[in-house]
């Protein structure tokens, strides 16, 4: 991937390229259709060459029980009975939701350590992780997990290496029953309105798009049967929105944090001469405004205007 | 399948019962899916357990494990009742108007004929047609006559009204009824239901019987050989159906040819009895080709030692004195100590058989075993003590193990058969680790030095072994090119048109198809049914041609599937009696033309026979129709009759609630030790069914580490009500025991499963997955299977794995 | 060169940060375009084949390293759905995800090895050796309890006294040259995974 593709990282306020233009993409996690097969979990860590640990049952379906720095996906089971008595066993691929305004990027003070590609996916470059864990505080959906191995953050890459050259992320194209799928984003929220209205017609009256605006609309949104009601599914927060703390250290504390830590004094330094007074730019000034207003109201509405670009 | 995974989109109306097919075939059930999407299906679910497959069905229905006869003939009751059936279908197409012989008669819970002492039916001579002068069976288009098959079934199944299925299957009354309407929906002609079963059906002591309802319900609806219709047999292991197929059963020959018995000493009068005469006028009655098949094989096998002179080598078939040598026969020798040696190729029979117990007595006492697998195997370490997970004492086995090391699928080029009746080939892509090497290689180098021995030193009764063709390149390792070529066949001589004197093909070629198979030797082929794999054109089972002209998904290019590359079985049932599709639009399969059949698909019928002609679409049967009734061909009997699984909850058939000897399956065969260790409800009393899960496979993928990270340690499922009420939380450990032993395990307690009220009393059941044992990546496990009983389904002995008794304790 | 400030200012700010920041032990600043894993499947060989396990027969695409040239092992590092194929259209389940841990199991055999009687434990033994003492075991129990006629008098012709249970993932070739085999010593105790 061209460097040219990058167009946000994490402690770095220089302009981004932005010559090169390419779509969206968005991966589209269809809970109505999923059998929680877990497929998308064995072919994440067989793509990415993971093998967690061989664990125990805890008494439930989810196995692992939890997303870990070897397991960037996990499958997650909840039952729920309906109203009218009926069971509905609601399955959810957690993972990377490769947020719009990605609160893990916003949190890190490891300059490039956390990027943001045009296309919308954000990686971890675990060369300049310094393994702090503010991705962890920074992330509204509790994704990011820091190997103790390596003291570095993992998590879900939207498979960069294969959307690079073409192809759709490894958990997309195993899925059996077609409930992931991978195109642009707007042909991901055309293919979740089809499903909406079919959903709607087996009477799913709350049947809708996940894609909260909190975080100014993810690259990994869910159709869900009942929308209204996103935590059933294991408690999928239903208005994230990036910790105020994030917001403000980004607005305010941050050149005073960075400056305040030893080993990235040199950062700091860096990150000073390279902004200089006449390089900030309009959207630098609207990125601190907006954040500083999220800081101060945490509404899911005052997300940035990103997600309509 | 009768149809094909693909086809599945074809379906108004998907039906999986007796199966969990998102679970077990989850790629397969792309393809309900795509039928949801794209053709507005709607997916039904029959289960005890709320499985991943009903988590997306559109209606769900809890059903008591082994009662599933129950429901169907309910349902079968239901649709005759409110003639909800496709009228002009079963009038033309299946055997509703025939008439059945006067001696025929149920009463009870047992048909005419019975014979307690043996548990079967010695004399079924009086379950058939009335015939006449001709030969031909009596029909009535009326339906009216009192023995018409139309009158029998609606007399039999008249028992079953709703209330009483729900009371035997603990289905609620109104889920079953909209299940029900659900279903009868797809009577209209050109609307279809597919049938998607799998072991959940098999796996019971009336298996074979429950597939049959569910065959019936299918014609009932006019459902058999549409598209999107079917009944659909979700196999479960990637070539079974191709072994199947091959006849490696007790009792078969390749392409479904069966063993002589003893009394079978006439070779003339044992062709005959395979090769029936049409039973109605004008039908083809396919069959009669048997002995083409048969001399081709024999042709395959023993090249010039065979012809006419020794009835192509019919002596040297063994000959069966029981209906068959099943593994369950097998073991039970073997237990008795009538056995010495064994043979397990890539099979792992401790952990699949049941009662582990049983089995691991049975394999001590051989002399030798001889295990062929990629795979370290429970089977192959029997005799190793592992802890509480297999409690043996090695020192006193005195069995000899061979352990060979054979390739993977990776290893190799050959082919595999899937459910869809597809021949497909695939190639080697890395070579084997250390010195394993393919079955092939292992059988022939077997067969070379028994042959040496025989050659060297004489023996008993050598003559099969001697003269076996073995005219292969390499003697000791045939290759798979070789092979294929051989069950496809050749001609042995320049093949003339009878008619014209034309060459067709010369000696030695490739024959393209088994219309060309002739009983004289001038033919040979290992499996009539896989002739036109292989042909002069060379080797169809690699075509990689995915077009689907018609989007019906059936991809003729694609691989090659039997017989004859055709994709839906029957599919002349797909046009009505006038040559035309039900549904012209969108289930639109075979038609014909004018001059001839033809279609999307290859169709399954003479391709010149004019509608007119009134020949019917069931070639393979003697009376060209499908049955709903049996005739002789089942253990227990010409119509599915429900019985209690051998260990039952309720302890009584409600059906017949005062006759004992009618409770379970009076023509299954139970051997005297094992009646003893079936377990009561009184000792046992909830009911347990066994499964696989989607993360692993049998007992291969806990080798494997990505599976064992997906699903890492043994559990059992239970309900909440039942958990609560034996003071059991999620995640503690409890012991599971029958009759037979126990297995420990972590409880995963769900809400997936509901107690069920089942003839007055409350039934709960136990859920207990199969895949751990005591090798593997996995963490270590019992194997399930210690806990299940030792008998099997009256016509396959397919074991009760999915209906058996259980007590349940927190450790 | 035609610089300008701006320019001038950015060039010298990665200049000096990178020093900084290399002298303090991070990366330096134009190593960013290798962070991202480099996509791994570029010049592996691919091979068409059939998953082993449930009978949906998916396509697979087993890609492996080496060009298939005489000085290299040809060594499969990756498995995922073959696209083309009708059924699967790309996809496998979590069995099929995993296959590349089945070709490289741990509990994969590699060797012959026979467990004598009352033995704890294996020993390797050559093909020949175990083939030759398996096959010399098939004759001396053949010919001690075949049996040609019945006590009727009737040919019977049978071996019951060996079993032979055939394998579920072999191929057809494999599974039709057992037949062949196992027919012709007479052997009826012979079933196949289908049979449970």
């Amino acid at each position: 991937m061209a460097t040219q593709d990058i167009i946000a990282r994490s402690a770095t306020t220089t302009a981004s390229p932005s010559v090169r233009q390419f779509d969206e993409v968005a991966k589209l996690i269809d809970t109505t259709v999923c059998i929680g097969c877990k497929a998308c979990q064995v072919a994440c860590s067989e793509w990415n060459d993971l093998r967690d640990e061989v664990g125990d049952n805890v008494g439930v379906y989810d196995n692992p029980s939890d997303l870990t720095a070897d397991s960037w996906t996990v499958m997650r089971f909840d039952e729920h009975e309906t109203s009218e008595g009926d069971l509905e066993w609601l399955i959810r691929k957690d993972g990377c939701m490769h947020c719009e305004d990605p609160g893990c990027l916003k949190a890190c003070p490891s300059p490039g350590a956390i990027v943001k590609y045009d296309n919308g996916i954000v990686d971890f470059d675990q060369d300049k992780c310094i393994g702090c864990g503010y991705c962890v505080t920074g992330c509204p959906f509790d994704v990011p997990r820091i190997s103790k191995k390596d003291n570095k953050a993992y998590k879900c890459t939207l498979c960069s290496d294969r959307v690079s050259v073409g192809l759709e992320p490894a958990c997309v194209k195993t899925c059996p029953t077609g409930a992931i799928v991978f195109g642009t984003k707007d042909e991901m929220k055309e293919h979740a309105n089809w499903r909406i209205q079919d959903l709607k017609g087996r009477g799913y009256e709350n049947a809708g798009i996940y894609d909260p605006q909190g975080v100014g609309g993810t690259h990994v949104m869910y159709v869900l049967h009942h929308a209204d009601k996103p935590q059933l599914y294991s408690d999928l927060p239903k208005d994230p929105a990036i910790s105020p703390l994030v917001g403000a250290w980004k607005g305010v504390a941050k050149p005073l944090a960075m400056l305040a830590m030893a080993a990235t004094a040199a950062a700091g330094f860096f990150h000073y001469i390279r902004i200089g007074p006449n390089r900030v730019s309009k959207e630098d000034e609207a990125a601190v405004e907006h954040d500083a207003a999220q800081a101060g109201t945490n509404s899911p509405d005052a997300g940035g205007t990103s997600d309509e670009r | 399948m009768t149809n094909h995974w693909n086809d599945i989109k074809n379906a108004n109306l998907v039906l999986v019962m007796g199966g969990n097919a998102a679970e077990a075939h989850p790629v397969g059930f792309k393809w309900v899916t795509e039928a949801k999407a794209h053709n507005q299906a709607k997916l039904v679910v029959v289960d005890p357990r709320f499985t991943r497959t009903a988590s997306v069905a559109d209606l769900y229905a809890p059903i008591r494990t082994g009662s599933d006869i129950a429901f169907l003939g309910g349902l079968i009751h239901y649709l005759l009742d409110t003639d909800q059936i496709q009228h002009e279908y079963v009038r033309n197409y299946t055997d509703m108007p025939f008439i059945v012989k006067e001696g025929f008669s149920f009463e009870d819970g047992l048909y005419n004929g019975y014979d307690a002492d043996s548990r079967s039916y010695p004399d079924k001579s009086e379950w058939d047609y009335e015939l006449d002068d001709n030969g031909h069976a009596r029909v009535d288009p009326t339906l009216s006559h009192p023995r018409c098959v139309y009158q029998l079934m609606k007399k039999h199944y008249s028992r079953y009204t709703p209330e009483l299925v729900s009371q035997i299957c603990g289905t609620p009354l109104k889920r079953m009824m909209q299940v029900w309407d659900t279903i009868a929906e797809t009577a209209v002609p050109g609307k279809t239901m597919t049938i998607l079963y799998a072991l959940g059906w098999t796996q019971h002591s009336v298996g074979s019987q429950m597939i049959r309802a569910g065959a019936m319900l299918q014609l009932l609806l006019g459902n058999i050989g549409m598209p999107g219709g079917g009944v659909n047999a979700l196999r479960g292991h990637s070539n079974i159906q191709g072994l199947t197929d091959l006849g490696l059963l007790s009792n078969l020959l390749p392409g479904y040819l069966t063993l002589p018995r003893d009394n079978e000493q006439d070779y003339n009068a044992y062709i005959a009895k395979r090769a029936p005469q049409p039973l109605r006028p004008g039908q083809m009655s396919y069959w009669q080709n048997y002995g083409k098949f048969h001399v081709s094989l024999m042709k395959a096998w023993y090249g010039d030692a065979v012809s006419a002179e020794n009835n192509w080598g019919y002596d040297w078939l063994p000959k069966l004195d029981e209906p068959m040598y099943d593994v369950l026969k097998v073991f039970d020798m073997m237990y008795e100590g009538k056995m010495n040696g064994y043979f397990c190729q890539g099979f792992n029979p401790i952990a699949a058989f049941p009662n582990k117990a049983k089995i691991s007595a049975a394999l001590s006492k051989l002399k030798y075993l001889v295990v062929m697998d990629p795979l370290t195997t429970e089977t192959s370490e029997f005799w190793q003590h592992v802890d509480d997970y297999n409690d043996v004492d090695t020192t006193s086995i005195q069995t000899t193990v061979f352990r060979l090391p054979t390739t993977c699928f990776a290893e190799e080029n050959g082919s595999l058969v899937n459910s869809s009746r597809w021949l497909q080939w695939h190639w080697k892509g890395a070579e084997p680790p250390g010195e394993a090497h393919p079955d092939v290689f292992i059988m022939g180098g077997l067969f070379h030095r028994l042959r040496s021995m025989y050659q060297k030193e004489g023996g008993v009764f050598p003559d099969p072994i001697l003269n076996l063709d073995w005219s292969y390149e390499r003697p000791d390792e045939p290759t798979p090119e070789e092979i294929a070529r051989e069950f496809n066949g050749k001609a042995l001589v320049d093949l003339k048109d009878p008619v014209t004197g034309e060459v067709l093909l010369k000696a030695g070629q490739q024959l393209s198809g088994f219309g060309q198979l002739r009983d004289d030797g001038s033919t040979s082929s290992g499996c009539w049914l896989f002739c036109g794999s292989w042909t002069e054109e060379g080797n169809l089972m690699a075509r990689r041609d995915n077009s689907d002209p018609y989007n019906m998904g059936q991809t003729l290019g694609w691989a090659w599937s039997w017989p004859a590359n055709r994709r839906i079985l029957y599919n002349r049932a797909s046009a009505d009696p006038s040559g035309q599709p039900w549904d012209d639009e969108r289930k639109r399969l075979v038609w014909w033309d004018g001059s001839k059949w033809t279609g999307t698909d290859v169709p399954d019928f003479a391709a010149r026979s004019a509608p007119e002609d009134n020949m019917s679409p069931f070639i393979m049967n003697p009376e060209g129709v499908a049955r709903f009734f049996a005739r002789g061909n089942m253990a227990e009997g010409p119509f599915p009759e429900h019985y209690e699984p051998f260990e039952t909850p309720i302890g009584r058939n409600p059906l017949h609630p005062n006759s004992a000897a009618v409770t379970s399956n009076p023509a299954a065969r139970v051997f005297r030790n094992d009646m003893e260790v079936f377990g009561s409800a009184e000792e046992f009393p909830h009911a347990a069914t066994t499964y696989r899960l989607t993360e692993h496979f049998h007992y291969w993928t806990k080798h494997n580490r990505l599976n064992s990270i997906a699903q890492p340690q043994q559990f059992v499922e239970l309900g909440e009500v039942m958990a609560s009420e034996l003071g059991i939380k999620a995640g503690d450990r409890v012991r599971v025991s029958s009759n037979r032993g126990f297995i420990e395990a972590v409880a995963v307690v769900t809400k997936r499963i509901r107690p069920l009220q089942v003839d007055g009393k409350t039934v709960h059941h136990v859920g207990i997955p199969l895949h751990w044992g005591f090798v593997g990546v996995a963490k270590n496990g019992y194997i399930t299977n210690t806990l299940t009983p030792f008998v099997g389904d009256g016509n396959t002995n397919t074991p009760e794995f999915k209906s058996f008794l259980v007590n349940v304790e927190k450790v | 060169m035609d610089m300008n400030r701006r320019e001038f200012f950015k060039f010298c700010g990665v200049g000096l940060g990178a020093s900084s920041l290399a002298a303090l032990g991070m990366t330096p600043e134009p190593a960013f375009a290798d962070s991202i894993r480099h996509f791994k499947l570029t010049a592996s060989k691919e091979t068409r084949n059939t998953c082993p396990y449930c009978s949906v027969g998916c396509g697979l695409i087993m890609y492996s390293r080496g060009s298939g040239g005489r000085n290299v092992k040809q060594d499969i590092f990756h498995i995922e759905g073959d696209a083309d194929h009708p059924v699967n259209r790309g996809s496998l389940c979590p069995k099929g995800a995993g296959l590349i841990d089945f070709i490289h199991s741990p509990n994969r055999l590699h060797y012959p090895q026979v467990r004598e009687p009352g033995s704890k434990e294996w020993k390797r033994v050559s093909w020949n050796e175990a083939l030759d003492r398996i096959a010399r075991l098939m004759k001396e129990d053949r010919d001690a309890n075949f049996v040609e006629k019945n006590d009727a008098g009737q040919t019977v012709n049978r071996w019951l006294t060996t079993g032979f249970l055939a394998a579920s993932a072999a191929s057809s070739e494999a599974g039709y040259m057992t037949h062949k085999v196992v027919r012709s010593t007479g052997i009826l105790g012979f079933d196949n995974q289908a049979r449970v």
